[in-house]
Order: C-alpha cells, then sequence, then structure tokens
C-alpha cells in the first residue's frame, strides 16, 4: 500500500499566553518592552496566543495591535477569551481563534461519607456505598451484594459477598458478627467461601489485606 | 377497607395455592367475608383445590378488561357463605395483568370485603409482583430446605423494594413466615431446616408451621381445602396460623416428633400400606 502524503495527527504543545489587560495599546507597548528586556533571547519569535478577556468589552485596534507585536518579533498563533467581534476580526487577518483545554480539576480527595442500612439485605439485593463507608444494622443474605468504596461493617451475619475498598483502598476491612460469606474482597483481592472457612467458621470477625494477600482477625470480645 | 393478603413464596410447588385455599377458608370460617384470587394467569389451578372448577364462567381478566363484572366473575363457596373465588383466565399470559387493571379490581373487591388473600404464581415476573404490589399483609410460604429459603428472601427483597407500600413509602408490608411441609423426623436426621435455622436466616415472624401430610395431597385431589379436615395435624395448623393472622395468641404445635400412640399409628398406617 502506497504511503500517504499527509496524515493528520493530534498534538498537544504548550504555548505563552499574553493577557491584554488594557486597551490603551500605548500603556501595553511600553509594559511589553520591559518585559522584553528581561529576556529578550526567549521572547525571540516566540509564538502567542493572546487571551482578550479582560479587554472583551472595548474597542481595540486589531491591525495596531498586531503590528506591535510583529514589530517586536513576536508571532501571534491564536487570540484565546475573545468577543464575537474580536473574533470575526482575527478571522479576517487569518489570525487562528483557540480555546484553551478545561483545566485539570484539582485531584480532589474523596470525600468519606457513611451509608447506613437499617434492614436485612436480602438475596438479590445490591447495596454500594460509594464513596463511603457501609454499616449494616442487619444480616446479607445469600445471593445479596454489598459493595464499599470504604469499609464494611455488618451487624448480623455475612452470608452473601462483601466487596470493600472498590475503588481501590487497601486500608478498607470487612467486620461481621458472623462470616459465613459466598465471597469477600478487599480492593480486589478475593476469597470464596472454602477459603474463608480455612480461617473462620462463622465466627466473628475482621477481614483486611496483609500485603498482597487477605487475612482474618478475630475482634476483641 | 379490606385487608390485601398475599402468599408468595418466589420458588414453585412449596404449597402456595394450598395455603392460600386453607388461610381464606379459614378467614371465612371465623366470620369474615373474604375473597381469594388466583393470579396465576395460565395456569390456574385454585379453582381445583377449592372444587369449583365446573363453576367458572368469567375470570379475574375478564373482569380486568371489563367483559364481565365482579358479580359474574366471582364464585360463591359450597361450603361457607362468607367465602369468594376469583379464579385465573387459563388461555391468557401474565401480561394480561396490568398495574391499573389490578388496582381497580382490588379496589372494588375491597368495598364489599374484609379480606382479599392474593395467590401468587411462582417466579419473580409480572404475575408475582402484581400479586404482591397492593398487599398489606405477605405471608411467604417457605419449605424448610435451602433453595426454597433463598427465593424467599429474593422475595421478601421484592416486597420491601417493588411494592405499592415500598413505592409510595407508606408503613411496609407486614411480613409473615409460613413453613410448610414441616416433618420433625427429617429435621432430627438433619435432611431439614428447624424452624429455627429458617427463622433466623428469614427474620421475620413466624405465622405457622404446616406439617409434611398425606391429607394435603388429598385433600387437593378432592377439592376440598386442607382446612376443613379438622383431623389432620395440617388442617389444625392451618386453623392455628388462621387464629394468629387474627391476632390470637396460640402455641405453635407439629413441630416436634409425635409422642408414643401417634407413632404406633404412623408404624400402623406404614404396615397397611406395605
Amino acid at each position: 500500500m502506497a504511503k500517504q502524503n499527509l496524515e493528520l495527527k493530534a498534538t498537544s504543545f504548550t504555548l505563552s499566553v499574553l493577557h491584554i489587560n488594557h486597551h490603551d495599546l500605548d500603556l501595553v507597548a511600553a509594559e511589553l518592552d520591559n518585559k522584553l528586556a528581561q529576556a529578550p533571547q526567549f521572547f525571540l519569535g516566540a509564538p502567542l496566543v493572546l487571551n482578550l478577556s479582560a479587554i472583551q468589552h472595548t474597542q481595540i485596534d486589531f491591525y495596531a495591535l498586531k503590528q506591535l507585536l510583529t514589530d517586536r518579533n513576536l508571532i501571534i498563533v491564536g487570540i484565546t477569551d475573545a468577543s464575537k467581534e474580536q473574533i470575526e476580526q482575527a478571522k479576517e487577518m487569518a489570525i487562528a481563534v483557540v480555546k484553551s483545554g478545561k483545566q485539570a480539576p484539582k485531584a480532589e480527595l474523596p470525600k468519606r461519607a457513611t451509608k447506613i442500612v437499617k434492614q436485612n439485605v436480602r438475596s438479590g439485593q445490591q447495596i454500594y456505598a460509594q464513596n463511603a463507608d457501609l454499616i449494616i444494622f442487619g444480616a446479607v443474605g445469600n445471593g445479596a451484594e454489598v459493595i464499599a468504596d470504604g469499609s464494611i461493617h455488618i451487624y448480623g451475619a455475612l452470608r452473601g459477598k462483601a466487596m470493600a475498598g472498590a475503588a481501590g483502598d487497601n486500608q478498607s476491612v470487612i467486620i461481621a458478627n458472623s462470616l459465613e460469606a459466598e465471597l469477600v474482597s478487599i480492593a480486589g483481592q478475593y476469597w470464596l467461601t472454602e477459603h474463608l472457612q480455612q480461617y473462620t467458621l462463622n465466627q466473628r470477625g475482621c477481614v483486611r489485606l496483609d500485603g498482597e494477600s487477605l487475612t482474618v482477625e478475630s475482634l476483641p470480645q | 377497607m379490606a385487608q390485601i393478603i398475599v402468599v408468595t413464596s418466589g420458588k414453585g410447588g412449596v404449597g402456595k395455592t394450598t395455603s392460600s385455599a386453607a388461610i381464606a377458608t379459614g378467614l371465612a370460617l371465623k366470620g369474615k367475608k373474604t375473597v381469594v384470587i388466583d393470579f396465576d394467569i395460565g395456569l390456574r389451578n385454585l379453582d381445583l383445590i377449592m372444587g369449583c372448577e365446573r363453576r367458572v364462567v368469567y375470570d379475574f381478566v375478564n373482569v380486568i378488561n371489563g367483559e364481565a363484572n365482579l358479580n359474574q366473575a366471582l364464585i360463591k363457596d359450597k361450603r361457607c357463605d362468607k367465602l369468594f373465588i376469583l379464579p385465573a383466565s387459563q388461555t391468557r399470559d401474565k401480561d394480561a395483568l396490568t398495574k391499573e387493571g389490578v388496582g381497580r379490581v382490588l379496589d372494588d373487591l375491597a368495598k364489599d370485603f374484609d379480606y382479599i388473600v392474593c395467590d401468587s404464581p411462582a417466579g419473580i415476573e409480572q404475575g408475582a409482583m402484581m400479586a404482591l404490589y397492593f398487599a398489606d399483609i405477605a405471608i411467604v410460604t417457605t419449605n424448610p430446605e435451602v433453595s426454597s429459603v433463598r427465593d424467599s428472601d429474593r422475595i421478601l427483597g421484592m416486597l420491601q423494594s417493588r411494592s405499592r407500600r415500598a413505592e409510595q413509602s407508606l408503613e411496609p408490608i407486614k411480613e409473615y413466615l409460613l413453613l410448610t411441609r414441616y416433618s420433625p423426623a427429617r429435621v432430627k436426621t438433619g435432611e431439614m431446616l428447624g424452624v429455627e435455622d429458617v427463622k433466623e436466616i428469614l427474620a421475620i415472624e413466624l405465622l405457622g408451621v404446616i406439617p409434611e401430610s398425606q391429607s394435603v395431597l388429598k385433600a387437593s385431589n378432592s377439592g376440598v381445602p386442607v382446612i376443613i379436615d379438622q383431623e389432620s395435624d395440617a388442617g389444625l395448623a392451618y386453623s392455628d396460623t388462621v387464629a394468629r393472622l387474627l391476632g390470637e395468641d396460640v402455641p405453635v404445635r407439629f413441630i416436634t416428633e409425635e409422642k408414643r400412640d401417634s407413632l404406633k399409628g404412623y408404624l400402623v398406617a406404614n404396615y397397611v400400606d406395605t
């Protein structure tokens, strides 16, 4: 197959954004000269995006602005946060209109709440405590599933499936008055009944992760 | 206003229809005006157990579709004038039961009756959902074995999430456990779950324990609700169950092995059989 003569690929670049905060171009020019004087090499031929958000509602002479920057060896590759009129003007002058990518939201610490269920969880029912610990006053029946991103506390028998640390928190635990589970899982590590019963026979206990593998701890009476 | 009772189980063959017939008859014998409705559209059996299969002209689906009125479809019991039967259609399927239609019929019945007993089909599909949707009281019929107990647990979950009372955040359905086909001898040998085991797993109030009995099959085959047979353990146990449903405090019988003389009776019966 013949090689294509062109290819379209998306790549992201880091560009400097020049915020124009005043419509008086003489003031802007004076300040810019100051800035350039500090690091003339850095700005030489630098591609710039103009952010016009501060002067969206004022008339500016676009041609003069462009000239001002070109005179100083700066290359405008686009404008952003501009008004409709400004965008029209930019188009006439063959300047691209760009949109800045949304700023990556700050990685929020997951808010840990508690979900409380005051009844038996019956076969076929599924309860998920998103970003929360799960407390159940009652039993979890065979064929029922309880899932939490945090820990799971069951004040009753656990006969169904319990999955703690569903979002990967390996500090989560599963505590039940009677561990008769079909399946227990913490942060993806799981045991079925058979394996669980090597450690406990329908007793009160706490299932937690010890390194990579699960373990059962007895609880103080 | 009538109390709507659903007799349900999830699993099939545990004794829902037998229990519906017995409990409805028991309520009527206690002077309560009672109607028992067969929700098992397409597999109707209640009319056989009640011994009125030859008198079915119109059925539940006809009433829902407006093809007959209630008085045409209701069959008056021959043994008790307080008891009526609303049979299922044998030629339709469960999709004929709509929430609006069932709700309208139950509303109409509620004006005239003290108790409406809904005999649910097995499963968790449309028929079973419609039978339990409007209920005030649920009698969860369970055999003392693991699959039946698990299915009952599933149905209890449905009662708590899919019923009218759950959807409208009203006071929850009152749930009762009815343990049927109970055999103390087999519990003792570990072949069957005991009353306490089932109570612990399902965690609902025990309404009654019906012992495994030949009289149930005999009653079904002759079209007489087993509660009429007051010489059988099962009949007596159903009478106790109805009394408890009406708020009487009656001790649970037939949950321990029979004493000597009835054991002798059992041996003699077996001897005669062989």
